[in-house]
């Protein structure tokens, strides 16, 4: 990456001076330490702990000096941060190995993640505010149901199909959506998810509101269902879906993040944010629309189909816009923009109401709040969207 | 190529029962500079609009080199090489000065997925071309934005945004330049210094055509090698800047007949 070579500031924050990887790392490794812990934890005491350790951990981010120091310093060096954060994920993978629940846990937010990093490219680079992402989610999981059910397709290629079949499906909506703005664009999506959901449960090949049995993943003639040693040591059914799905959102955030550090992503936020200048430079609203609408759709339902089929089924259920709204929250509770934002996000809105029992009847209810409490406080969510700095492409050329 | 760079002939546009531009003829030249000058409300700013495209003209001709672009896109017409800015500040704030610069290069750049996500180094290259033509661009109104190119555009004064906006439209190497009151909003001293800039670089931009509307008559004598007044969508004079002074329509239009 050449991000690793600019290690000039890009802003007037003072920086680390002696041994920034280091401090990049450590901070890294101890976040997603603090997650393991959090995704293991059986005392809901130790939870909260953590839970107070994080809101200090980023309240403080930005308002100590250190704190500021290593954020710019995750900046300058994010090509390194990234790598460790990929590291540290696969070493939790390890250390759970056999740990069923810590697993599935990990899995789940890596899966969610990928597909919130999409709802953000939709959402904070294209500004289309798509409210039927867990109907998009569900179609996935529909298409690796049905192709593990009826056809001899490879399960591997699966995620494949289903991000093929959802992309195509999102094209229904393109023409609603390219004539409606803002609250309507968002009414129409809306709309869909509640269609979609009728639809299933009334028919009957699909399953109805029983929903489908899905077909476990496989890949070179390892069947994911019935790996349970590596070796000599037992591992967790869900230990192959938590590499999966790490793995999964991986290329998609580098795919996201090379179209954010592109002409694309120039083009789109302009095309979002003043569609008359992006109209008189000579960029189509249309197609960039279509590119962000589409391509998000399609790894939204990759991600389906990756979750369908690690929990062997899907119901019509998954498709209502209570979890729509809850895919939007970790987006917006995130930093609307921010990728890594989606992750932390997503940790807190899936891990902590399955471990604080307390909490679970009224999760919604404190999900709304949490989500008000951050648009009144930090409007730009936990982790706020960095300016776009190309110089760092570039060599750091910064006169 | 003989004639005129932009032709309209008896330029319309309605919206409803108001005439907003009343059959507007006018040839601009290459290398020449438009004083656009009227009260407010006459049509000068949607004159800029139906040029670009944004509203589509009800009735007429418009022609750039012998190009008709009669109701085209606005995409269409920025890609033929009419730039413009605009008399509020469209710009990101959010966003680097560079990416804001960027735009008005990005429909001659590789916009191909492909390249965008693949072929880095590919894409790399023309980034640092569009980096260095901006800066050069920058450098030429004022070292200060040269310098901060990868800081939001926010951070920058009124004077400096609306340099960034013209540093915008002129990275595309635009054959027309409409400038849509590029003093609004500006002291005395800014907007003389903005017209120096403009000077400047019309001077080594000798075919490119400019437009320039104006309420400060101290611009429009500096820079414009013919004024052209609107008044009601009409076009009610065109000429020098001594001619516009001394002309009776011109001084009835701005301060009523008098008896």
């Amino acid at each position: 990456m050449s991000s690793l070579s600019s290690p000039l500031p890009s802003l007037s924050v003072p920086r680390i001076h002696r041994y920034p990887r280091v401090v990049v790392g450590a901070v890294v490794t101890l976040l997603f330490a603090g997650g393991g812990v959090m995704m293991h934890a059986e005392s809901q005491l130790v939870v909260m702990i953590l839970l107070a350790g994080f809101v200090l951990v980023f309240g403080l981010a930005d308002r100590t000096q250190i704190g500021r120091e290593i954020a710019a310093g995750c900046s300058d060096y994010r090509g390194f941060a990234n790598s460790v954060a990929l590291i540290s994920a696969l070493a939790l993978i390890v250390l759970f190995h056999a740990d069923h629940y810590a697993l599935l846990m990990l899995a789940t937010v890596a899966i969610f993640s990928t597909a919130c990093i999409a709802l953000n490219l939709q959402l904070a680079f294209a500004g289309i505010a798509n409210f039927a992402g867990a109907a998009f989610f569900v179609i996935g999981s529909y298409t690796a149901a049905v192709l593990t059910a009826y056809t001899t397709v490879p399960h591997a290629l699966a995620p494949v199909v289903g991000a093929l079949v959802t992309g195509a499906m999102g094209v229904v909506l393109l023409f609603p959506v390219l004539r409606t703005r803002g609250h309507y664009a968002a009414l129409v999506t809306i709309a869909f998810g509640v269609l979609l959901r009728t639809l299933l449960e009334v028919n009957d090949t699909l399953g109805g509101p029983q929903g489908m049995k899905i077909g476990s993943f496989s890949v070179l003639g390892l069947d994911f269902a019935r790996l349970n040693h590596i070796g000599p040591w037992n591992v967790s059914f869900y230990l192959p879906y938590a590499v999966l799905g790490i793995v999964m959102f991986a290329l998609v955030f580098v795919l996201i993040r090379r179209l954010e550090n592109s002409w694309v992503g120039i083009a789109l936020d302009v095309v979002r944010s003043d569609e008359t200048a992006a109209a008189v430079f000579g960029l189509s609203i249309r197609l960039w629309k279509i590119v962000a609408f589409v391509l998000g759709n399609a790894i939204i339902g990759m991600a389906g189909a990756v979750y369908g089929m690690m929990n062997g089924f899907v119901t019509p259920n998954g498709a209502g816009l209570g979890d729509s709204l809850l895919m939007l929250s970790i987006v917006v509770l995130g930093g609307i923009g921010n990728l890594w934002g989606s992750v932390v996000a997503a940790m807190i809105i899936l891990v902590l109401p399955e471990k604080l029992q307390a909490i679970q009847e009224y999760r919604l209810l404190l999900f709304s709040l949490l989500v008000l409490v951050v648009l009144l406080f930090r409007p730009g969510g936990i982790l706020p969207r960095p300016v776009r700095d190309l110089s760092r492409f570039i060599g750091g050329a910064r006169t | 190529m003989s004639g005129a760079l932009l032709q309209c002939g008896n330029l319309t546009k309605r919206f409803g029962g108001l005439v907003a531009l009343d059959g507007f003829d006018i040839e601009i030249n290459r290398g020449e500079t438009i004083g656009l000058v009227g009260p407010n409300g006459s049509g000068k700013t949607t004159f800029f609009n139906v040029v670009t495209g944004l509203y589509s003209p009800t009735a007429g001709s418009l022609r750039l080199d012998d190009r008709d672009l009669f109701g085209s896109a606005p995409q269409v017409i920025g890609r033929a090489g009419v730039a413009r800015t605009f008399q509020r500040s469209r710009l990101m704030l959010d966003q680097s000065v560079f990416d804001n610069i960027a735009v008005g290069a990005l429909c001659r750049r590789d916009l191909g997925l492909m390249t965008n996500l693949f072929r880095r180094r590919r894409w790399t290259g023309e980034l640092r071309e569009t980096v260095d033509r901006a800066r050069a661009l920058a450098r030429r109104f004022n070292a200060a934005i040269a310098d901060r190119l990868f800081q939001p555009a926010g951070a920058f004064p009124m004077i400096d945004r609306r340099r960034i906006e013209i540093c915008r439209a002129l990275i595309g190497t635009p054959r027309l330049l409409l400038l849509d009151e590029p003093s609004a909003g500006m002291t005395h001293d800014e907007t003389r210094e903005l017209m120096d800039d403009l000077l400047a670089f019309r001077s080594e931009m000798p075919d490119l055509a400019v437009v320039l509307v104006e309420h400060e008559m101290d611009v429009i004598r500096r820079v414009s090698d013919r004024c052209v007044v609107l008044n009601f969508g009409r076009k009610i004079f065109e000429g020098s800047f001594d001619g516009l002074i001394a002309d009776p329509e011109v001084q009835a239009a701005y301060l009523g007949r008098g008896q």
